[in-house]
């Protein structure tokens, strides 16, 4: 692992501002609140479970969909590689075509640049397509500061906006409210709501078709974020579904696109294979309803005025790691949300970045670095049960699982040398108990006391301090009657050097399992 | 120093720091011709086994359509107006681009809808478009597969927001402009172009997931297909 001293500091807009990228609270705490809200848990099920059945069912339509996804991870990986020179290309294509492209090291560099665009375009008001990169900066946030209003055009984020709630979710922010929520959320807070409101999620639509319409005919400027920018002729692609993009990208006289300088393709034959993998991995759909691709200004079609707002924030920190940089491949579809198990009963919520589920446990905390031991964001690579689910969800075929045992070793590492806290000390214990052989013996003997505490389910589900610390959250299986070298020495009693002299059990012989219990892992 | 030079700088030496890449890449396997230059493999389909136009391509497309609640108008070549006609439904204004062949949307008939071509002689603006109830226009290539129309700006298809902002908007189709994959159709298209692509009418599915069709863009997408004659 190799060590990278250009390592930026992030600044947030305002030393007051919740950072979006990090929250209050560690993960474990974060999420114990979350799995006790039933409703949350309700709605999370359903929409996961809906959205897993769709992908399943689109992804098993095509017979190359792994081709592609090796073809998308080695494109993701050549961009990493040539990244310099790509940006350099985007750039001298966009402006070209009559773009202006501008850079920004971080959030508050970001946040500027933006509002110095809208100012100098005299409006005070701005529609907005869904955007992680903006939401990253905590943009909306800052122009409210600024006295600039942003108006989120996309149907689940202005549910977010008018709750004055966070998103949970990236392709589906208001994934945690059910439809009886949103009613009341609109019948609340929508100025214009008509009054026999009711919870069809189509009234609910109609609703903010009427709501959001004026505002799109009137718009002056535009925020958008990119799903894809071609280096070689300067396109950028947003992908959508409502048409609030549509319009977004076309009405207004400005529009301004911020976007991570990751989401580079190189060439534009590449969707050919993007636009297969992103719809089906994210939405379950074979295409998304809406794509639209400009590149730069078009005269007399859409925005006349064009900025680029090309965005680091910390990416080069992860692009810096020669393992973290594959989590910069992410095309944010959210499949690996959709299918992690963690994520669907603890919410996006408790993870307290805009990234959550298991890209965001290892996004999250090489954009941001971790400042010590107490950085909640240490916690997330602990957000998960290493199923691997989200690898093999993965359009790209990230390897989150193998990322997320890196960085929890580099958090034990980190955390080496100074007092050791009672984890430390019991993996001290562990280790000379195991690395002596009579030692062990003793241990693995004693442990079959364990059996008396046990209930009937075989189950140990309360110990003393400081075992407590375990068996409060998770349940241990009672220690086998016999064990595994007990159950040696009977079986084959005459080599009594143990299993690991002679020969070996044969190949392909399955070896008689010990006699376990046969209990469940806790 | 600016900070475009400070940010090159800093990604120029990430990149160096972080090669080689490990894990999550794939392993590139052979040297046949699925590796094209760059090191990146393609093994995936690149063409159709069907040609454009074909019936088989043709009923993919229509099934797709009809899965997104779009509907599918086929006619033979003379008798686009017609279907064109049915396709409009009770409109009673529609606006076309200034290119779309003559003769596509019949205005002789007694009852047929105000017709405005866009552009002639000013573009329209927004709110007038907002008082328009549809919209006709070509396209430059669909895909079966995907259930995928293009426009790309052409003087057929107009400007992007004459399609966005009517509430109905009928397409017609020449069936080879059809096609049977993905890459067949991007491999079609003129990437500086303005390209909007629609599978099915404006939805959403952000309400717990059921998907909601009309939102924003049209909520009622028809497509007239015309057979070869």
């Amino acid at each position: 692992m190799t060590t990278f001293l250009g390592v930026p500091t992030r600044r947030l807009a305002g030393p007051d501002d919740e950072d979006p990228l990090r929250g209050s609270r560690p993960f474990p705490a974060a999420a114990a609140d979350a799995v006790r809200d039933p409703v949350l848990r309700r709605n999370l099920r359903r929409a996961t479970t809906t959205i897993r059945a769709k992908r399943e069912h689109v992804v098993s339509e095509v017979a190359d969909w792994e081709d592609l996804r090796d073809t998308g991870s080695a494109v993701k990986a050549d961009v990493m590689a040539r990244l310099p020179e790509l940006l350099e290309q985007l750039e001298s294509a966009v402006t070209a075509r009559g773009g202006v492209v501008h850079w920004a090291a971080d959030a508050a560099e970001a946040n500027a640049i933006v509002t110095d665009l809208i100012r100098r375009t005299g409006a005070d008001e701005v529609i907005k397509v869904k955007s992680m990169a903006t939401q990253e900066i905590g943009l909306n946030e800052h122009l409210a500061e600024q006295g600039i209003a942003a108006i989120e055009t996309d149907l689940a984020e202005l549910i977010v906006q008018l709750a004055g709630d966070k998103p949970s979710h990236i392709l589906v922010p208001a994934i945690h409210r059910g439809r009886a929520e949103i009613r009341q959320i609109f019948l609340e807070r929508m100025a214009d709501v008509p009054p026999a409101l009711t919870d069809e999620p189509r009234v609910l639509a109609m609703a903010a078709r009427e709501h959001l319409r004026r505002k799109f005919l009137s718009a002056k400027v535009a925020v958008s974020g990119a799903n894809f920018a071609i280096a070689e002729t300067g396109t950028l692609a947003v992908v959508e579904s409502e048409g609030n993009g549509r319009m977004c990208l076309t009405l207004p006289e400005t529009l301004i696109t911020v976007m991570g300088i990751e989401k580079l393709l190189p060439s534009f034959g590449d969707l050919e294979v993007f636009l297969q993998l992103l719809p089906r991995s994210s939405t379950g759909e074979r295409m998304n309803p809406y794509t639209s691709l400009w590149t730069g200004v078009t005269p007399g079609d859409g925005p006349q005025e064009f900025h680029l707002v090309l965005l680091d924030n910390g990416r080069t920190n992860a692009l810096a790691d020669s393992l973290g940089r594959t989590a910069l491949h992410c095309i944010r579809c959210s499949a690996c949300l959709n299918v992690c198990p963690v994520y669907e009963r603890a919410g996006g919520h408790a993870y307290g970045s805009v990234y959550p589920g298991p890209i965001g446990a290892v996004l999250t905390p090489q954009l941001t670095g971790l400042t010590g031991g107490h950085d909640v964001n240490a916690t997330l690579p602990y957000a998960s049960t290493l199923c691997g689910a989200c690898f093999d969800a993965c359009p790209v075929k990230i390897d989150i699982p193998s990322m997320l045992v890196e960085l929890r070793g580099r958090a034990v590492d980190a955390g080496r040398g100074g007092v050791p806290d009672g984890w430390a000390a019991a993996m001290k214990a562990a280790s000379w108990v195991m690395s002596g052989e009579r030692r062990w013996s003793v241990a693995e003997t004693a442990s079959r006391a364990g059996r008396l505490v046990a209930g009937r389910r075989g189950r140990i589900s309360r110990l003393p301090f400081p075992l407590s610390r375990w068996t409060r959250s998770r349940d241990l299986p009672a220690p086998p009657a016999e064990t595994f070298r007990q159950w040696w020495a009977r079986t084959r009693g005459d080599d009594d050097a143990g299993p690991d002299a002679g020969n070996p059990p044969i190949a392909g012989t399955p070896a008689p399992r010990p006699a376990a219990d046969g209990g469940d892992r806790p | 120093m600016s900070t475009r030079e400070e940010m090159l700088g800093r990604i120029r030496a990430a990149v160096a720091a972080g090669a080689p890449l490990a894990g999550g890449c794939v392993p590139l396997e052979g040297d046949g011709p699925d590796l094209a230059v760059d090191g990146v493999p393609r093994r995936y389909r690149r063409t159709g086994d069907q040609p454009p136009g074909s019936p088989a391509v043709l009923d993919v497309l229509v099934d797709r359509l009809e899965d997104y609640r779009a509907t599918v108008h086929r006619c033979a070549a003379a008798d686009v107006a017609r279907a064109v006609r049915t396709a409009l439904g009770d409109a009673r204004s529609v606006v076309v681009p200034p290119g779309l062949p003559d003769g596509t949307v019949d205005t002789a008939a007694p009852d047929a809808p105000e017709v405005v071509v866009d552009g002639r002689p000013e573009p329209l603006s927004a709110v007038a478009l907002d008082r328009i109830d549809a919209v006709v226009t070509a396209a430059r290539v669909a895909c079966a597969v995907t259930g995928t129309i293009v426009l790309d700006g052409e003087p057929d298809q107009g400007r992007r927001v004459i399609t966005l902002i009517p509430d109905r908007h009928v397409v017609v189709l020449r069936a080879e402009q059809v096609v049977q994959t993905w890459p067949e159709t991007v491999a079609l298209l003129e990437p500086t172009r303005p390209l909007t692509m629609i599978s099915g009418p404006s939805a959403t599915s952000d309400i717990e997931l059921s998907r909601v069709e009309g939102v924003h863009g049209p909520r009622n997408l028809q497509v007239v297909i015309v057979d070869p004659a």
